[in-house]
């Protein structure tokens, strides 16, 4: 289909709208959650609450709701989730938390599959909920609403507590005996994360979504050295790259997730060829002085 | 009512279920430079995170004073819990040691980059205020991490190993600079250490918990105790040392 073709129709022209809208606000929280979840060494958190993600899908499925009510359903279970798989990375003693993730997140996945089955589910429902819709179609004026409220909460989270959210994230141990509440800003960081994430899962996934929040903040960190621009870099490369992703997919009908993390996996290889490149000249160049 | 701002009386540490340290007493005054020592495993760090309010004594009393439960207090964490790669300016981490007067806004405070100003000169880190904090050797970043601490605390700052990994001359101007703030800013110092000789020449107290029990006193108490426990020894073994013993004496 080509993007005459699209916007021709109205009724298409209302689902792209709000895929773009999903999309560009998910990708914002995203990158903004990312930068912290990557220096506090959780990236692992955000994959393992991805998959429980997944698992929220399927007793949505079983429970015959369907696509209606698996916000209600999965987010509820997201949040315990995130919560839980906090607990038991602080938790130094018995298992790491690296470990406890994907106790979590292996497990999540085989229990919701086994759900899937169940229910007499179609292989198409697990491909959806694993890698995302096909189509844009299916995203409804309730995950956009859903978007604009989280995005809205991210941010002013991110405005409002940016230096408690440096401190906390730089030094945990210093800010806990600074007088930071430092299990408060875990919480809000787990439950912000889990809610992104199961609001962008639809199109992108449970098995990429995870990268929406990696790839970011990665990729900014080659290009900064403060943290406040690190986060500013690390939200327009995520929506300069969902967009890139979005209209090549549109465009040569692909599947949206893929086109999307791929175009963040190009812009981070680039990225690093480039920084390593001046590098290694400058070093050179010092040399010859 | 003293003015003390810790008094730990018989309190029992424990860590991941076992016991670290057992009836351990000593108080801290204000401007008081008190060096913990002993092995590894003794219980100084957990004994550091029981001040900080991260782990509770597992029995005994320790009281802070109610003010620096309210203003925070300055930690200098082991050098191996910071992260290199932490995209940061000098200027970034100093100032976010005020985080507890100046919590909410995008912006810090003009108050507080001024006293974030104030500690890098204070501390002859303000030269690299706009380095990237992972780009410093080990000693300019110590200094960088002491300035955060007096942001954060000017009445108190914990010191967990400050001289671990630096050279000799890094290691020198660090106990320089932690002796000044302690003198003439008269910042009360808690100092965890293995370094026994330089906890003797740069502390006025000494917290020693090796050997299963606690000793605490002034630096002299301490030495003396230490020579009476020699004297012990030796005793035990007269007849080897006899004669080494009188010499020395």
């Amino acid at each position: 289909m080509s993007i005459a073709e699209l916007f021709a129709s109205e009724f298409l022209m209302r689902v792209v709208i709000r895929a773009l809208v999903v999309g560009v606000l998910v990708s914002l929280c995203s990158s903004i959650l990312g930068v912290s979840l990557v220096l506090k060494r959780y990236s692992m958190i955000g994959d393992g609450l991805s998959h429980v993600g997944f698992f929220g899908l399927a007793i949505a499925a079983c429970a015959g709701a369907a696509s209606t009510y698996s916000m209600e359903i999965s987010i509820p279970i997201v949040i315990l989730a995130a919560v839980l798989i906090l607990r038991l990375s602080k938790n130094e003693g018995r298992m790491n938390g690296d470990a406890a993730c994907a106790v979590v997140s292996t497990g999540a996945v085989a229990v919701g599959t086994l759900m899937y089955n169940f229910t007499g589910g179609r292989s198409g429902d697990i491909c959806n909920s694993l890698f995302g819709s096909a189509s844009v179609v299916t995203i409804s004026d309730k995950d956009m609403v859903l978007s604009i409220v989280l995005s809205a909460v991210v941010l002013g989270w991110f405005l409002v507590c940016r230096k408690t959210i440096f401190s906390v994230t730089f030094d945990e141990t210093f800010a806990g005996a600074a007088g930071v509440n430092t299990d408060v800003f875990g919480i809000v960081l787990a439950v912000l994360t889990g809610v992104t994430i199961v609001v962008g899962m639809k199109m992108m996934g449970s098995i990429m979504i995870s990268a929406l929040i990696i790839f970011p903040a990665l990729t900014a960190m080659r290009l900064t050295k403060s943290f406040g621009t690190t986060v500013g870099l690390s939200a327009v490369i995520s929506v300069v790259c969902f967009l890139a992703g979005f209209f090549t997919a549109c465009v040569f009908s692909l599947q949206t997730g893929a086109a999307v993390v791929t175009a963040e996996l190009l812009c981070f290889a680039v990225v690093c060829a480039v920084t390593e490149i001046a590098a290694k000249v400058r070093i050179r160049q010092r040399g010859k002085q | 009512m003293t003015d003390n701002l810790i008094t730990a009386e018989r309190v029992t540490l424990a860590f991941d279920g076992h016991t670290a340290a057992e009836n351990v007493n000593f108080t801290l005054g204000r401007g008081d430079y008190l060096c913990v020592i002993g092995e590894n495993g003794s219980g100084k760090s957990t004994l550091l995170r029981a001040v900080t309010g991260e782990v509770k004594p597992a029995g005994g009393k320790l009281t802070i004073a109610p003010e620096l439960r309210k203003q925070g207090i300055g930690y200098l964490p082991q050098q191996s819990k910071i992260q290199r790669d932490f995209p940061a300016s000098v200027r970034e981490v100093v100032v976010s040691g005020c985080v507890r007067r100046d919590s909410f806004g995008l912006f810090w405070k003009r108050e507080s980059r001024e006293r974030a100003e104030e500690y890098m000169k204070l501390l002859k880190v303000d030269m690299f205020a706009d380095k990237s904090f992972g780009e410093l050797s080990g000693g300019q970043r110590q200094r960088v991490l002491l300035a955060r601490a007096m942001c954060a605390s000017d009445t108190l700052i914990l010191l967990d190993e400050p001289v671990n990994g630096l050279d000799p001359e890094a290691a020198h101007e660090m106990y320089h600079a932690v002796r000044m703030l302690n003198e003439e800013r008269g910042c009360a110092v808690m100092m965890v250490s293995h370094d026994v000789s330089c906890a003797l020449r740069e502390a006025d107290h000494v917290l020693s918990m090796c050997r299963g029990h606690s000793f605490y006193g002034t630096v002299e108490q301490y030495a003396a105790h230490e020579r009476s426990d020699e004297e012990t020894d030796e005793r035990l073994h007269e007849h080897h040392h006899h004669h080494d013993h009188t010499h020395k004496e």
